[in-house]
């Protein structure tokens, strides 16, 4: 990581416009071909898109899918192949489409939430995909031949709306996080039955008001959760909770805060391969963090690597890595513009 | 009926405003505070309708308050409790719901929040809150009110948005 030694910076690359309302949620495709690959975003105009680069090397809308979702689409996941695509929106449904030759086709809906949909994310082999909504639940489908998606598994537990789902990067282990402040952890007993094994809250050093977003460092040792209350936890999640005894001992635990940086409710955060932290917020501004050289292995530091202010016009609502291309980076606002960046040393 | 003789306050005498809300005049309290209608004389609509939408349902049992004041004489809002900071943006409302188990404020708060978005920039941050000690439930109310998501959501709810709408325009309907 030499090249982060020197001052950085966000150049914006491309502002992609075509979204007529808010833009809510980004999902770059893990499989597409291209170094930079395929960008999907899902909006308050009931729409997604699906962002390309032309060979004249802008970025430009391949695809509008629409006349699905009734109203918002909130959130949007790739399986792992790069082959489905599955949207959440506020009309109570999931869609599930399929990408062939160039089109894209609704091959699936999801229904069962009793009301608004707010994430949706595939596990790591794409066999199962969780959903979440304000209904205070989250759903389990399983992947079947033929499109086909059978709820495996209704999970009780939050008091308050789910406002996202996330798998482990590699572990059948789904984490949720809610209005109602905390963080769940969910696993499989080996026969279906699924059931929360931790809960991590205010006792734990957790959030005190909604968590919005997490996401997992590439190993999946840690997470990172950001909340209303304007702090960035970082969390040791390095034992694997299905192996942990039941004997109601928590398995993750609270690492560090970071606070006094954002100044407004923290909507998205992403983790990168090369393991920088970027947050995005209310307060319209992106920033990057990384861990401390001098961080200690059990009482880990963080600190603020570049700030973007005035990132977009109004609330960023999501900020997404590319997977391919370590330093590019899409971040999606409530001004209707999707932003791809550039992370950069200044040039002197 | 909750609240059948509210206390009424004078209306405060003010020059009266001409400039578009968009010129160049500095925005103040003032500008905020002229923007909002007499909102209260449209809460009896309100009241009639379901009120599960934001899933407060104790309102059930007001049935028609007719109360023909604004908000302003209910004492609801005043020019002291809306702050504007124009350089940041950022406008903050402190609304006082008139019974302490007013189940309308989420409702209230939600009028006054569309109302702020349809009149101020875009970019304008609008933060909205009850006043400290006015509601029972008053920190459900306030982070429901402070929801972004929350707030998209029950606006795309047919009869929600229909309430708002017709708390916000049916001031013409009433001066008839």
């Amino acid at each position: 990581m030499e090249l982060l030694d020197g001052e950085l910076e966000l150049r914006v690359i491309q502002k992609l416009e075509g979204h007529t309302d808010r833009v809510w949620g980004l999902a770059w495709n893990p499989a597409a071909t291209g170094v930079t690959g395929m960008l999907a975003s899902c909006s308050g105009d009931k729409t997604v898109r699906i962002w390309q680069k032309g060979p004249s090397g802008s970025w430009d809308c391949s695809a509008v899918l629409e006349d699905t979702h009734a109203r918002t689409v909130r959130s949007c996941a790739w399986s792992p192949s790069g082959k489905l695509l599955a949207t959440a929106s506020f009309d109570g449904t999931t869609a599930v489409w399929e990408h062939v030759g160039g089109e894209f086709e609704c091959v699936a809906t999801l229904e069962g939430h009793e009301n608004e949909v707010k994430g949706v994310s595939w596990n790591a082999s794409g066999s199962l995909l969780a959903t979440c909504a304000r209904d205070k639940t989250v759903w389990i489908w399983e992947a079947q031949p033929g499109n086909e998606f059978e709820c495996v598994s209704v999970l009780q537990g939050h008091t308050q709306d789910v406002k996202m789902v996330q798998w482990h990067p590699f572990l059948d282990v789904l984490v949720s996080v809610s209005y109602d402040n905390s963080v769940k952890v969910w696993t499989e007993d080996g026969d279906d039955d699924w059931h929360c094994v931790q809960t991590l809250g205010e006792a734990s050093s957790g959030h005190t008001s909604t968590v919005w977003a997490l996401s997992f460092n590439s190993v999946g040792d840690r997470m990172v959760t950001c909340s209303d209350d304007l702090t960035l936890k970082i969390w040791d999640t390095s034992q694997n909770p299905s192996e942990t005894s039941g004997d109601g001992c928590g398995s993750w635990s609270h690492l560090c805060t970071l606070s006094g940086y954002h100044d407004r409710t923290i909507f998205s955060v992403h983790w990168s391969r090369e393991g920088l932290i970027v947050s995005g917020a209310a307060d319209d501004a992106i920033r990057l963090f990384t861990e401390s050289k001098d961080s200690l292995v059990d009482q880990p530091s963080y600190k603020m690597l570049v700030k973007k202010e005035k990132a977009h016009d109004m609330d960023v609502n999501s900020v997404q890595w590319n997977l391919k291309e370590p330093r590019l980076l899409a971040s999606a606002s409530d001004d209707g513009t999707i932003k791809i960046w550039e992370l950069s040393e200044v040039s002197k | 009926m909750i609240n059948a003789h509210p206390v009424v306050h004078a209306k405060k005498e003010r020059v009266a405003r001409s400039e578009d809300l968009h010129s160049d005049d500095a925005l103040d309290a003032l500008d905020v505070f002229d923007i909002l209608p007499p909102v209260a004389s449209s809460i009896c609509f309100l009241l009639d309708l379901s009120t599960e939408l934001l899933e407060f349902d104790s309102v059930r049992d007001i049935k028609d308050p007719e109360h023909p004041y604004s908000l302003e004489q209910l004492s609801v809002l005043s020019e002291e409790s809306i702050t504007v900071d124009e350089k940041l943006g950022r406008i903050k409302i402190i609304f006082t719901p008139t019974v302490k188990h007013c189940s309308m404020a989420t409702v209230i708060g939600l009028c006054l929040r569309v109302k702020l978005i349809q009149s101020f920039p875009p970019h304008f941050k609008v933060d909205i809150n009850v006043s400290p000690g006015s509601l029972a439930d008053e920190e459900a109310v306030n982070k429901l009110l402070n929801d972004k998501e929350r707030v998209c959501a029950a606006l795309e709810n047919p009869s929600l948005r229909q309430l708002v709408d017709e708390c916000l325009y049916s001031n013409e309907l009433y001066s008839l």
